[in-house]
């Protein structure tokens, strides 16, 4: 079965340039790896299966292609946990 | 519209060999009219040639919000601060509260000027290399004229890890309606900018044009005025957070067309001397996204290192003095500010307040210190987000001597107020690395007594100094 349908918003996946491609004045770690890029916008296939190579329109309308990675994809970051080196702050100034 | 790149040769050589071209067409500047040799240009001519005035870029910013943000006075800081000054010392600190601009940071006056510029020149989309506030800033203002917006943000590392601020950053701009490119770590955002410029003829809404720099003239000139109105007298010090120089070079140059020719200007950057900003191994392991040393530092020696030929951003023009926070005294600052003037701002925004806070103890307390920014918070910019992804990915954190810092490693919160210390970046060096480079680049240049000046004014250093330093340099070989 389809992971999505035409006009669901998805996440695709380019390889923009291969390690080989990358200048060699990177540092080593960096050089070893391919420069890669993620883009949203909504499918413009009938329907796509992750890991398929898609077609998007752009949240400005221009269409990309590159492979389908996520559907609906979420912003998961978050206001972390509480963190006992700052809560203490407070309380030590109010005692002053 | 096509993909970037699907004709043309999209190799890294051959696109970074076009560049001129490339963001001659992006910019509408011709940056060559304003070379005067292989080391000076007409960096006034330059910064003139949008052609518009203070006033204009005033009255351009307030038709979209941005700007008249208010002055507040920091009265329960300024006090915990004189609790741990010296007799007479503890100045009152002030701050402009620029997360009241409409996408929550200065970036707006930034913006602003230049997309406005834009929409003037028929440009129909504009594109930006940020995966800070400019480019919320640039994406808001877009959507506010009528432009499309392409934001492309170094975001991930090669495990698809990104900080917490840099995607929220993502989402800001999406909100916004700006198609994102999420890209991992390297200076290839240069390389894709110039192909996503190639394939739409968008406006180059780079932090270095003229426009850009013009913007934040109106925050030195607006802090200057409000300063003058609310208390009688001009600041005596401003703090501002360094990284590219634009915020430093915007805010003095407002502050001279105000008239305050006596108020010293402090660049403030979080140490991170050690990591390597284009390491993919090393990129999680900060905590501040930018307002540090990896862009401080190279910015000031080497100003045109920047994604057009020359760079409207001079901190070093303008700085008189330079100095370093570690990220634990600035999330400690942040807490301050939430604690005692209910105000939560961003982290990265408080760079300058956390120098600000130890500055203050050497200054008078009928002073006046102004810190000149704050920035909007949400998931993903709070000390608590930041905390939580800074252990995840290996760094201790823990309370004590902020001097303990070590930046990748450690990052220590102060225990009291007392401990927030700056440390002074040895100016003298940064004039000998400017010099250095400058010369190096014009590559066996032999520098003219204009040049000699060029130097001096673009380093505010002296022509004697200049002078002998080149000797120096010319010794060494």
């Amino acid at each position: 079965m389809a992971d999505a349908r035409k006009g669901d918003l998805v996440q695709i996946h380019k390889i923009i340039l291969k390690s080989d491609q990358r200048p060699d004045t990177l540092p080593q770690d960096t050089k070893s790896l391919p420069y890669e890029s993620w883009i949203k916008g909504f499918l413009l296939n009938e329907e796509g299966t992750m890991g398929d190579e898609v077609r998007i329109e752009s949240l400005i309308g221009r269409e990309i292609s590159g492979t389908l990675v996520s559907v609906q994809p979420a912003y998961d970051h978050s206001f972390g946990l509480p963190q006992k080196e700052l809560l203490s702050i407070g309380r030590e100034l109010r005692k002053k | 519209m096509k993909d970037p790149g699907r004709e043309m040769d999209t190799s890294y050589s051959t696109v970074m060999s076009r560049k001129n071209e490339i963001l001659k067409r992006g910019t509408g500047i011709d940056y060559q009219e304003y070379e005067t040799s292989r080391i000076a240009f007409d960096y006034e001519g330059l910064m003139a040639s949008p052609q518009y005035s203070l006033m204009d870029v005033q009255r351009i910013l307030k038709e979209t919000g941005v700007g008249n943000t208010p002055l507040v006075e920091l009265k329960n800081l300024t006090e915990l601060v004189r609790s741990v000054s010296p007799p007479g010392k503890g100045c009152r600190i002030f701050i402009k509260d620029e997360a009241a601009n409409p996408s929550g940071s200065f970036k707006d006056r930034r913006a602003g000027l230049s997309i406005h510029h834009a929409a003037k020149l028929g440009y129909t989309g504009v594109v930006a290399a940020s995966s800070g506030n400019y480019g919320a800033a640039v994406a808001s203002q877009a959507a506010k004229h009528g432009l499309k917006a392409i934001i492309l943000q170094e975001v991930y590392d090669s495990r698809k890890v990104g900080q917490p601020e840099i995607l929220e950053k993502t989402r800001a701009c999406e909100a916004y309606g700006a198609e994102v490119w999420q890209l991992t770590v390297g200076p290839e955002l240069f390389y894709i900018m110039l192909r996503v410029l190639e394939e739409t003829s968008f406006f180059s809404a780079s932090l270095y044009v003229p426009t850009s720099i013009l913007g934040i003239e109106t925050l030195g000139y607006e802090l200057a005025q409000q300063a003058l109105q609310q208390e009688g007298r001009f600041p005596d010090m401003v703090v501002i957070t360094h990284a590219g120089g634009g915020n430093i070079s915007g805010t003095a140059r407002g502050l001279k067309k105000a008239g305050c020719h006596h108020t010293v200007v402090v660049g403030v950057s979080v140490d991170l001397r050690g990591l390597h900003m284009a390491s993919d191994f090393d990129f999680n392991r900060k905590s501040f996204t930018t307002g540090h040393t990896g862009f401080g530092i190279p910015f000031l020696t080497l100003p045109d290192r920047t994604d057009v030929p020359r760079n409207c951003a001079r901190g070093l023009r303008y700085l008189d003095r330079y100095v370093l926070i570690s990220q634990g005294e600035v999330f400690y600052t942040t807490e301050l500010l939430a604690k005692l003037e209910g105000m939560e701002r961003g982290p990265a925004g408080n760079t300058s307040l956390a120098g600000a806070i130890a500055l203050a103890r050497e200054m008078d307390r009928e002073q006046i210190l102004v810190v000149q920014e704050t920035e909007y918070t949400s998931a993903g910019k709070l000390p608590s987000s930041q905390l939580t992804f800074a252990k995840e990915n290996g760094i201790e954190v823990r309370r004590g001597n902020p001097k303990e810092n070590l930046p990748g490693k450690t990052i220590v919160i102060p225990e009291s107020v007392g401990q927030v210390e700056v440390e002074d970046f040895d100016i003298a060096k940064i004039h000998y690395s400017y010099i250095e480079n400058a010369l190096k680049k014009a590559n066996d240049y032999a520098p003219t007594e204009e040049d000699i000046q060029f130097l001096a004014e673009d380093s505010k250093s002296t022509i004697p100094y200049v002078r002998e330093t080149i000797r120096a340099l010319n010794g060494k070989k």
